[in-house]
């Protein structure tokens, strides 16, 4: 029994400390000094977080967009309300699945990487040897990876939430025959960009750097083996998705819930 | 005052995960002199040399590298340190994403503002060194295991240090890149006029190079004394791992029950 | 250097499709434009009850979208919802001052938008004038309670329709 107890105030423990040091290596990796070789590092970053996960952004976006189409409008006709299906996209799109699925496909496309290449870093000993040179690893490897992951996410996100809207376009006015003025309109009308397309900016900004933290702290934080690289990894997905699953719900309720 | 002595450790004590890698070591390396620090693997090697470079702290004693207790410095001081100090490590940790001529620059264009003209005249001068000048195009994925140190090891020399610490160069290295190793780290040594050590478990080609030999084992320093007298030594222990004999007063067997016993099933519930 | 180029590049080109994404949310998807297609005037109209009326809604003229609704809050004196528009200058001085402005709704269950219809008095509404007569939201309940009560009886307690 006591030893239960132990074992518990043990990985509380264990927890709070990780905390700590995840804050602290936040901390010290967004806060420093820019430099001008720091921008280089970040484009280069920008390419390997943002840009390659294109791919699988727009071949999701433009799906879900398609099935969000079907979906609804086969529950909006029933009511004779299929002329709103242009507002139904547009708005599931932009406050919910835009910044959600986006980040759940960042999580596990660019966040595992990110784990992997520093942990191999760590494995290869390339972050001591960086540190006996002088070079700080949170300012030189961690800190362009957790900029360009906090900007690439809000990017993607557009990206998505457009092409999406797209394929929405496709299913429900050139395949199933809602009026194109209509799906247009009705989501004109109903969509507010303050309120609709900058929260859900602001959404996948908080997702953004939320991932990427986790991502570079499972990273830097790992058992140097092959076995710790491979489970920070899953840590890092699992974690990431569960922190955007959580958070978009308490950002939803701050955001819509009051209104 | 000067230090006829670079490293001084006294009194270390380092524990991990509640095992002690090292008991109240006290040990001195001489300036301009190749040291070796030698031992069975587990010993802590290389811990000591991430201790003497601030990159893990003792838990008691202290390191005083060229009068500067490692452990006392700021940040910036211990940066400005390891300025002048090199290190090889294990795996080379050549750095993967740029290429070896990157590599080699790169704490040229941390520690300097030089031109480029210049900065490409010490890396070519110091590939030349290592005979890797007609490389300096490829990528760290590209070489094989003996250029990657030969690499790193130009990468260490970039700033000219005072002080190179090579962890393990020998591991895993066929015999004429051993060869090649044991040249150039001799070379470096009476070129420069630097300080060298170095940790490996490679008894006879340690052995040809080393001005100076530190024994560790179970955390102490156990022998200590030039290639000669270790060779000459009677210590029974010495005599073993020097002569590579497989059984000794460092047993062959990992501590189990008598084997009869287990056998017979007589030793009672394991 | 050539591989660095090449990845600036896409780097770049990332960044501009975002952009332009944002372009195409704000101006196709929340319909940002009247404030810049062409110059409005403003003109608020109290109601009594505003319904799903939303900042962004459309303004109609004979079923023609001729501006957006910018603004609604509370009147403090007479606790109406005033809706304040910005409307076309296409129809500066050709809106008489007792113009109607209703919240209609399209369809059974579509969104809410302000139809106008003009008067016939000669004077004409300013900038930042008050169009008077208006014509609450009618909500689906206010609908059946008429219907139920025009099968009671012929009482014609509400005003319009």
């Amino acid at each position: 029994m006591i030893a239960w107890f132990g074992s518990i105030g043990r990985r509380t423990l264990d927890v709070l400390a990780a905390v700590g040091r995840s804050a602290f290596i936040l901390l010290r990796s967004l806060f420093g000094v820019p430099r001008w070789s720091g921008v280089r590092l970040w484009i280069t970053q920008m390419h390997v977080v943002g840009v390659l996960s294109l791919p699988i952004i727009l071949v999701s976006a433009l799906f879900i967009g398609m099935v969000l189409a079907l979906q609804g409008y086969m529950i909006l006709v029933d009511y004779g309300a299929d002329a709103a299906l242009g507002q139904l996209v547009a708005l599931a799109l932009l406050r919910e699945l835009g910044p959600v699925v986006a980040a759940l496909l960042f999580a596990g496309r660019a966040g595992s990487a990110i784990t992997a290449e520093i942990g191999l870093m760590k494995a290869t000993e390339q972050l001591s040897s960086m540190e006996m040179i002088g070079v700080d690893p949170l300012k030189r490897v961690l800190s362009p990876r957790l900029w360009a992951g906090l900007v690439s996410l809000p990017l993607l996100s557009i990206i998505f939430a457009v092409v999406a809207i797209y394929g929405g376009y496709i299913v429900g006015v050139e395949w199933l025959g809602v009026f194109s003025g209509s799906y247009w309109g009705n989501m004109q009308s109903s969509v507010q960009f303050g309120h609709d397309v900058v929260n859900g900016i602001i959404k996948s900004v908080v997702f953004g750097l939320v991932v990427t933290w986790i991502a570079v702290f499972q990273g830097y934080d790992l058992v140097p083996t092959s076995e710790g690289i491979s489970r920070a990894t899953t840590r890092t997905v699992v974690y990431g998705s569960l922190a955007v699953l959580g958070l978009d719900f308490v950002l939803t309720a701050l955001m819509f819930g009051g209104a | 005052m000067t230090h006829s002595d670079l490293i001084e450790v006294s009194n270390l004590s380092f524990y991990r995960g509640g095992r002690a890698i090292f008991r109240d070591v006290s040990l001195r390396i001489p300036r301009g002199k190749i040291s070796a620090i030698m031992g069975p693997s587990g010993t802590g090697k290389t811990t000591l040399l991430k201790l003497i470079s601030g990159q893990l702290v003792p838990d008691t004693g202290q390191i005083n590298v060229d009068g500067h207790n490692v452990h006392r410095l700021s940040r910036r001081a211990l940066f400005a340190l390891r300025r002048r100090m090199g290190m090889l490590f294990q795996s080379g940790a050549l750095f993967s994403d740029i290429s070896v001529y990157e590599n080699v620059a790169f704490p040229l264009r941390v520690h300097t503002d030089l031109p480029e003209s210049m900065i490409r005249d010490q890396v070519l001068v110091k590939l030349e060194a290592v005979g890797l000048r007609g490389a300096r195009e490829l990528m760290p994925a590209e070489l094989s295991g003996g250029m990657t140190r030969r690499v790193a090891l130009a990468r260490a020399i970039a700033l000219d240090p005072e002080l190179i610490m090579y962890d393990e160069p020998f591991v895993g290295q066929d015999p004429v890149s051993k060869g090649v190793l044991v040249k150039l780290i001799k070379d470096l040594n009476s070129a420069f006029d630097t300080t060298s050590v170095l940790v490996s478990h490679d008894i006879s080609e340690t052995l040809s190079i080393a001005d100076h030999v530190f024994l560790l084992s179970d955390g102490r320093v156990m022998a200590e004394g030039s290639p000669a007298e270790l060779n000459a030594s009677t210590d029974q222990r010495v005599r073993q791992f020097i002569h590579g004999e497989p059984d000794g007063p460092v047993p062959f067997h990992y501590p189990a029950p008598p084997f009869a016993e287990e056998l017979l099933g007589t030793g009672g519930q394991r | 250097m050539k591989r660095t180029r090449g990845l600036e590049v896409g780097v770049g080109l990332f960044v501009v499709v975002a952009f332009l994404g944002l372009v195409f949310l704000g101006l196709k998807v929340s319909g940002l434009v009247p404030t810049s297609g062409g110059s409005t005037y403003t003109v608020t109209a109290d109601f009594g009850d505003i319904g799903g009326l939303k900042p962004n809604s459309r303004v109609t003229m004979s079923g023609v979208t001729v501006g957006r609704v910018v603004n609604i809050d509370l009147d403090p004196k007479w606790l109406d919802g005033r809706v304040t528009m910005e409307i076309s200058d296409t129809l500066k001085d050709k809106l008489s001052s007792d113009s109607t402005a209703a919240i209609l709704t399209s369809g059974l269950l579509g969104e809410q938008y302000v139809g106008l219809t003009t008067g016939a008095d000669t004077e004409m509404i300013k900038d930042g004038g008050t169009i008077r007569n208006t014509q609450q939201a009618m909500g689906l309940e206010s609908l059946i309670q008429q219907f139920v009560s025009g099968m009671g009886g012929q009482d014609d307690s509400e005003s319009g329709q």
